[in-house]
C-alpha cells in the first residue's frame, strides 16, 4: 500500500522537495543548536519555554481534533464521514509526531529523553502526556491502516479493531486533558491556573483541527478527483463553528473573571496580551497585535464559515477556514505559553523574541509534519479513488 | 432479566473499586501532600518529624551593612561553580538581591515608606515543604530530601525546564550554553574552579542546594558563614525547638514569600 506515495504527479514531487529543503535547512540549524545547547533560541531565565513549547501544545489540539471525525461515524454511525475518517487519522499522526519532534527540540538533554521512561514519575503531568501522545500515536496507526488496508483488499475491516477504535474516542481527549494539566496545575502562573484551561484547549482543538482538514479537503478537490461530499462539508462547518464559538465564549469567561474581580494577578497577562502592560515607565505589548488579531480573525471566521455554507461557496469556505485556523494558531501557539511567562515570578517582565535558529527549527518540523501527512494523504486517496474507479 | 441485573451488579462493582481507588491514586499523585494540607487559611505545615533544615534572613543587618549580600552571593557562587556570563538572557544565579515589591509581589501596601521599597532581600531556593518543582520534575531529577533541602541530580536532569515553570519564587537557572566554556576573549565563565563541587553541563536546571554537601561534613552553607558575624542569615533545625533558628524564629515577625501558593518555604524574613 506504501508504494501509493511513490507515484505522483509533477506537483506531487515539486512539493515533497519543497518539503524536503525546509527540512534540510532546519537539520542544520538544529545541529547548530545541538553543539551550542538552547541559548540559540530567544528563550532566557524568565521565558522558559519559547515556540516549540507553543507549537506542542498548539499540535495536540490539531492532533486531537480528529476526534471529530472519527466519533460521528465510528458511535453514531455518520456515515457521511466514511471518506474522510481516515484523513482525521491521519492527521492525528502527522500532528502527534510533530508533537514530538518540538518536545525533543525543546530539551536542554535531548540524549536523556528516555530518562521519563527509565524512572517513571506519576506524579509529574509531564509523564503522563508522554504516555497519552505516544498512545495516541500508536492507536492511530494502528486504525487508520488497518481499516484503510482492508479497504484497498476490498473487505470489511476485522472485528479486534473495534476495540481500538472505541478506545481512541476518550483517548483523543485525554491528549488534550493531559496537556493542559501540564500549565494548569502550576501554582504561582495566574494566566494558566484556570480550571477552564483543558475545555478551552478542547473547544479549540476541536474547531482548528477539523478547519486544517477542510483546507486541505479543499486543495485536494481543486488538485485530484477526491471530494468529500457536500453532506460531510455541511456537517463539518456546524463542528468547526460551534466549537469555535465555545472557544470565544469560554475566553469571555475568562475576560469576565480577570477583570470583574480585579484580581492584579489574573489582569496582568491578560493586560500584557491585549492592550499593553505598563510595568515602571514601559509598556510591554509584542504580542497585542497578534492577539487583536487572532480575535478579529477568529469572530469574522465563525460569521464567514456560517455564509460560505449559505451560499456554498467552496471559496468562502478555505477563507473562513484559515481565518479560524490561524487565529487559534495565535491565540495557543503564540500567546497562551508565552503569556503565562509574564510577568515573570519576581513581577518583572522579559519580552521574548525568537531567534532566526528557532524560527527555522519550527519550520522545519512543521515540514516534517507535512512531510509526513503527504505521504499518508497520497495513500489513502489513492486507495479511495483506485476502489472507487 | 438477568442479565441486567447482572450488567448492574458489574457497573456498581466497578463503581465501588473505583471510589475505593480512586483516593489513593490521588494521594499518590501528591506523594502524601494532601494530608499536610488541612487546617486554617492555606494550609499548616506537618507535623515535625526528623530534622528539616530553614534559614532566617534579617533584612535589617543587609539593609545596615550593602556590602554583606555581595559577600554571601560570592560566597556561594565561588563554591558551588556558578558560571558568570555576564548577561541576563543566560544567567544562573543561586542567590542575589531583589527589592522587596519582587521578592514579596503579593504584599502589596499603600504608602509604603521609601526605605522598604529599597530593602536588600535576599531571595534563593525556598525548599518547599510542597515544593511545585519536585511535583512537576518528570524523571526525579529534582527531589526533596528527609531533612527538607530540595536537592538536584544533574546527570538525570533532560533539561525540560517544567520546573522552572513551575517555581513559585523563579529560585531556578538553566544551562543555556556550555558553563565550562569561555568567551570571546578567553576567560573562562567559572572564573576559579573549586575542585570540591562539580559544574554542570551545558541544557540541565540547577538552583540553591541550601549546601547540602557542606552540611555533610558538619559545615554551615557558605552564605551563612560569609555573613557569621552579622548574625544576618541564622541557618538551623526547623524542627528543633532549641536550635538557634527557632528561637530565632519564637522571639520575632517573619514573614515568607508567596504563601497562598501553599508551598511551605523553609526560609523566612525578618523585615
Amino acid at each position: 500500500m506504501i508504494e501509493k506515495a511513490l507515484k505522483g504527479s509533477t506537483g506531487y514531487w515539486v512539493w515533497m522537495l519543497f518539503l524536503l529543503s525546509i527540512m534540510g535547512a532546519g537539520g542544520m540549524f538544529y545541529a547548530q543548536q545541538f553543539n551550542y545547547g538552547l541559548g540559540i533560541t530567544g528563550m532566557s531565565r524568565d521565558v522558559t519555554w519559547g515556540v516549540y513549547i507553543s507549537q506542542f501544545t498548539f499540535l495536540v489540539g490539531v492532533a486531537a481534533g480528529g476526534l471529530m471525525l472519527v466519533l460521528p461515524y465510528y458511535l453514531h454511525n455518520y456515515k457521511a464521514f466514511g471518506r474522510i475518517v481516515i484523513l482525521g487519522e491521519f492527521m492525528a499522526i502527522a500532528a502527534i509526531a510533530m508533537c514530538l519532534m518540538f518536545i525533543i527540540a525543546d530539551l536542554g538533554q535531548p540524549m536523556r529523553a528516555l530518562n521519563v521512561m527509565l524512572h517513571p514519575t506519576p506524579n509529574s503531568m509531564l509523564f503522563w502526556d508522554m504516555i497519552v501522545l505516544n498512545g495516541y500515536l500508536v492507536l492511530n496507526v494502528l486504525c487508520g491502516w488497518v481499516v484503510l488496508q482492508s479497504e484497498y483488499k476490498g473487505v470489511k475491516y476485522p472485528k479486534w479493531i473495534k476495540p481500538f477504535i472505541y478506545l481512541s474516542i476518550p483517548w483523543a481527549i485525554s491528549i488534550h486533558t493531559v496537556t493542559a494539566f501540564l500549565y494548569c496545575g502550576l501554582p504561582g502562573r495566574h494566566f494558566w491556573l484556570t480550571a477552564i484551561l483543558a475545555p478551552r484547549f478542547l473547544a479549540s482543538a476541536f474547531a482548528a483541527g477539523p478547519a486544517l482538514l477542510m483546507i486541505i479537503a479543499m486543495i485536494l478537490k481543486r488538485t485530484t478527483k477526491f471530494d468529500i461530499g457536500r453532506e460531510a462539508q455541511d456537517k463539518l462547518v456546524t463542528i468547526i463553528g460551534y466549537a469555535a464559538l465555545i472557544n470565544f465564549f469560554f475566553l469571555g469567561c475568562e475576560f469576565f473573571v480577570a477583570y470583574y474581580s480585579q484580581m492584579p494577578g489574573h489582569m496582568h497577562t491578560l493586560d500584557y496580551l491585549f492592550w499593553g502592560l505598563g510595568h515602571g515607565d514601559q509598556v510591554y505589548n509584542n504580542l497585542v497585535p497578534f492577539m487583536r488579531a487572532s480575535v478579529v480573525m477568529g469572530l469574522a471566521g465563525i460569521a464567514l464559515i456560517f455564509v460560505s455554507r449559505a451560499k456554498q461557496s467552496d471559496g468562502l469556505l478555505v477563507l473562513s477556514c484559515l481565518l479560524i485556523f490561524v487565529a487559534f494558531w495565535i491565540d495557543k501557539g503564540l500567546g497562551l505559553v508565552l503569556g503565562g511567562f509574564v510577568p515573570n515570578m519576581l513581577d518583572q517582565v522579559t519580552e521574548y523574541y525568537p531567534s532566526v535558529q528557532e524560527l527555522g527549527i519550527t519550520a522545519a518540523i512543521w515540514a516534517t509534519g507535512f512531510f509526513i501527512l503527504s505521504i499518508l494523504y497520497k495513500v489513502a486517496i489513492s486507495v479511495k479513488l483506485e476502489k472507487e474507479a | 432479566m438477568d442479565s441486567k441485573r447482572r450488567n448492574f451488579l458489574k457497573v456498581a462493582g466497578l463503581t465501588a473499586i473505583a471510589g475505593i481507588g480512586a483516593p489513593s491514586a490521588f494521594n499518590m499523585l501528591l506523594k502524601g501532600e494532601a494530608l499536610a494540607s488541612s487546617g486554617g487559611g492555606h494550609g499548616e505545615a506537618a507535623a515535625p518529624s526528623g530534622t528539616r533544615w530553614g534559614m532566617v534572613v534579617d533584612v535589617k543587618k543587609f539593609a545596615e551593612n550593602p556590602e554583606l549580600a555581595n559577600q554571601c552571593i560570592s560566597a556561594c557562587h565561588t563554591v558551588h561553580n556558578v558560571p558568570d556570563f555576564g548577561n541576563a538572557k543566560d544567567e544562573i544565579k543561586w542567590l542575589w538581591v531583589e527589592k522587596y515589591p519582587n521578592a514579596f509581589p503579593e504584599h502589596s501596601q499603600d504608602k509604603r515608606p521609601d526605605y522598604v521599597q529599597e530593602l536588600p532581600i535576599m531571595v534563593l531556593c525556598n525548599h518547599c515543604e510542597k515544593p511545585p518543582c519536585v511535583r512537576a520534575c518528570p524523571t526525579k531529577a529534582t527531589y526533596k530530601k528527609k531533612d527538607g533541602i530540595v536537592a538536584m541530580d544533574y546527570h538525570r536532569c533532560i533539561g525540560c525546564r517544567f520546573c522552572m515553570a513551575a517555581c513559585p519564587y523563579g529560585a531556578r537557572s538553566f544551562n543555556w550554553r556550555d558553563p565550562r566554556g569561555k568567551d570571546e576573549n578567553g576567560n573562562p565563565f567559572i572564573k576559579a574552579e573549586n575542585p570540591k563541587f562539580p559544574t554542570r553541563m551545558r541544557g540541565v536546571v540547577e538552583k540553591c542546594n541550601f549546601c547540602t554537601e557542606r552540611l555533610a561534613i558538619g559545615q554551615l552553607p557558605a552564605c551563612v558563614e560569609a555573613a557569621a558575624q552579622s548574625k544576618a542569615l541564622v541557618f538551623g533545625d526547623l524542627n528543633d525547638p532549641h536550635s538557634e533558628v527557632s528561637q530565632v524564629l519564637k522571639a520575632n515577625f517573619t514573614i515568607q514569600r508567596k504563601p497562598s501558593a501553599g508551598t511551605h518555604p523553609s526560609l523566612f524574613y525578618i523585615i
